[in-house]
């Protein structure tokens, strides 16, 4: 299967007159598993925030199955950077889970059994049945992340964006977090962002490094020009214990 | 024994009037707390004054209007304008309500002043409510101000409380959350509308926040903070009515007076059961 799930044809997209992205050009195939890397800054949460249609692009094309992104969003499951929300808003986890339903309810109709089941579904994937009637702010931030991560999956996404899921995974629970990641892989298309080149390297497919332009080349390979036209510096190829190599040997000059 | 009878009959609108401001502050109060709106409620409820004295004025010159009606037009109005110029001007919100907030108190001292033959009264008793007159006319428009939001609520209850827990995961699960967002905006101009008369334009923003933040010590569903939040307003209405009629002083400000009190008291009480059960979990440590 080679259907093409994503695309992006030369999107730009300007603040204020300064580019934030430019010329992104992106196809991404069914279940292709996607690591984006890049600085702070770089634009890796606005690009996926260009796929879910949450800002549109100042030039370019964006096709999500062959849809525009905001006609696309049904077909998507997101996990944000982090969620902000109060520590004692009144909400349960289930309750929080469910809104990962929105786009398949009706506006003006209450979840039905399917939502709940999809709910349901989706926290016994990440762990977090037992605590469905827990308040979502009493959990540790480990806890939530599952939670927020069952809330993208409550949706039976086509396609799972996740923008860095890592950042509040506290260690002991991180080994449990591939193990997910593990069992999503190629059962959907999966974006994901993260500064952390270790993590990326060892569980996606194809990596790309974004620092207003997107340095890809359809693989997991990432040239050590690429990642210092990238980061901007000459970047350290050393790095520990990592399952795979994420470079190409560094032939020229 | 006709004065009694009189004076009885004026207190019972009155808390028919308080009662139905209660339903609406309880329900609307709930999503200003968690939704940490309580600027923009104010705002709301401010410029609000501009359409008292536009209402005022033009009462003069056309016969179905009248302050509530003008305010009612203008507040609404108000609140859906601060609602879009801040999705779509690069003005900060915090700004944008803030000249709304004066430019409507300015309004309305203005046409409040040119309108010919103002009672001074009447001014003050848009400002801090006068629930001891409210009109049979007030509490008939009340219930159908209930009866929209209730409604409103009902139809929209998981769109609002996704709204209220993450505005950006719910537009991109796919909900229209910039209207979602103008609708409850809306919503609250009508609960500021409604509470006008209880307790005047200066203090609706107690009303809208003090029993719902009374009410979220108690319980983790947003329902259950609804429905408790209701009650503690109804309380606060009968105690505060009841209060300012043995001592013959404001009935607004007791009404509030009488909320904060109970908030207070709410608060030493549930940091004491807190301090208490954490520390009989040292103890059996």
């Amino acid at each position: 299967m080679t259907d093409e799930v994503i695309r992006l044809d030369d999107v730009w997209l300007y603040y204020d007159g300064m580019p934030a992205l430019e010329g992104i050009n992106l196809s991404l195939y069914r279940d292709d598993f996607l690591g984006i890397i890049g600085p702070n800054g770089g634009g890796k949460t606005t690009l996926l925030r260009l796929l879910l249609g949450l800002v549109k692009p100042s030039r370019g094309r964006i096709t999500i199955l062959g849809e525009p992104p905001n006609k696309g969003r049904k077909y998507m499951g997101y996990l944000p950077q982090r969620s902000l929300f109060d520590s004692d808003f009144p909400a349960s986890v289930m309750e929080v889970v469910l809104m990962g339903r929105l786009g398949h309810t009706a506006l003006f109709r209450r979840y039905n059994s399917a939502d709940r089941d999809a709910a349901i579904e989706a926290l016994k994937r990440v762990g977090m049945l037992e605590h469905k009637d827990q308040q979502i702010g009493k959990l540790s931030g480990g806890q939530q992340q599952r939670v927020f991560v069952a809330r993208a999956l409550a949706s039976d996404p086509e396609i799972l964006l996740l923008d860095e899921p890592m950042a509040s995974v506290d260690t002991p629970m991180q080994a449990g977090f591939y193990e997910l990641l593990e069992s999503l892989k190629r059962k959907m298309t999966i974006v994901m962002v993260s500064h952390d080149i270790g993590v990326v390297s060892a569980y996606v497919d194809k990596i790309a490094c974004l620092n207003r332009r997107l340095y890809y080349h359809g693989t997991k390979d990432l040239t050590k020009h690429d990642l210092e036209e990238a980061y901007q510096c000459p970047v350290d190829l050393i790095a520990h214990g990592m399952p795979h190599r994420v470079f190409e040997e560094h032939k020229d000059q | 024994m006709i004065e009694a009878l009189m004076q009885y009959e004026f207190m019972h609108n009155a808390l028919w009037a308080g009662l139905l401001a209660a339903v609406a502050c309880g329900i609307i109060g709930t999503y200003v707390v968690v939704k940490r709106m309580t600027f923009i409620s104010g705002g709301i409820s401010h410029a609000s004054f501009g359409g008292i004295g536009l209402g005022y004025y033009l009462s003069h010159y056309i016969s179905w209007m009248t302050p509530v009606i003008g305010a009612l037009i203008f507040t609404v109005a108000s609140a859906l304008g601060i609602g879009m110029v801040v999705r779509r001007s690069k003005l900060t919100e915090d700004t944008a309500i803030g000249i709304m907030w004066s430019l409507g108190m300015a309004i309305g001292i203005i046409f409040i002043g040119i309108t010919p033959g103002y009672i001074i009264s009447d001014l003050f008793g848009y400002l801090f409510g006068n629930i001891l007159i409210v009109p049979i006319s007030d509490i008939i428009m009340m219930i159908v101000l209930d009866a929209i939001i209730i409604g409103v609520v009902i139809l929209l209850y998981k769109e609002f409380f996704a709204l209220s827990f993450d505005q950006e995961f719910s537009t991109a699960a796919g909900i229209p959350t910039e209207r979602l967002y103008l609708i409850l905006l809306g919503l609250i101009a009508l609960t500021v509308v409604l509470l006008i008369r209880v307790v005047g334009i200066i203090l609706v923003i107690a009303l809208l926040t003090i029993p719902s933040a009374t009410a979220r010590q108690y319980t983790h569903s947003m329902k259950n903070m609804m429905w408790l939040s209701i009650l503690i307003g109804m309380a606060s209405v009968i105690g505060g009515l009841r209060l300012s009629y043995e001592l013959d002083i404001a009935s607004g400000a007791t009404i509030i007076l009488f909320s904060a009190a109970i908030f207070t008291i709410s608060t030493i009480f549930t940091r004491l059961c807190r301090h208490r059960t954490h520390s009989e979990a040292i103890s059996t440590d």
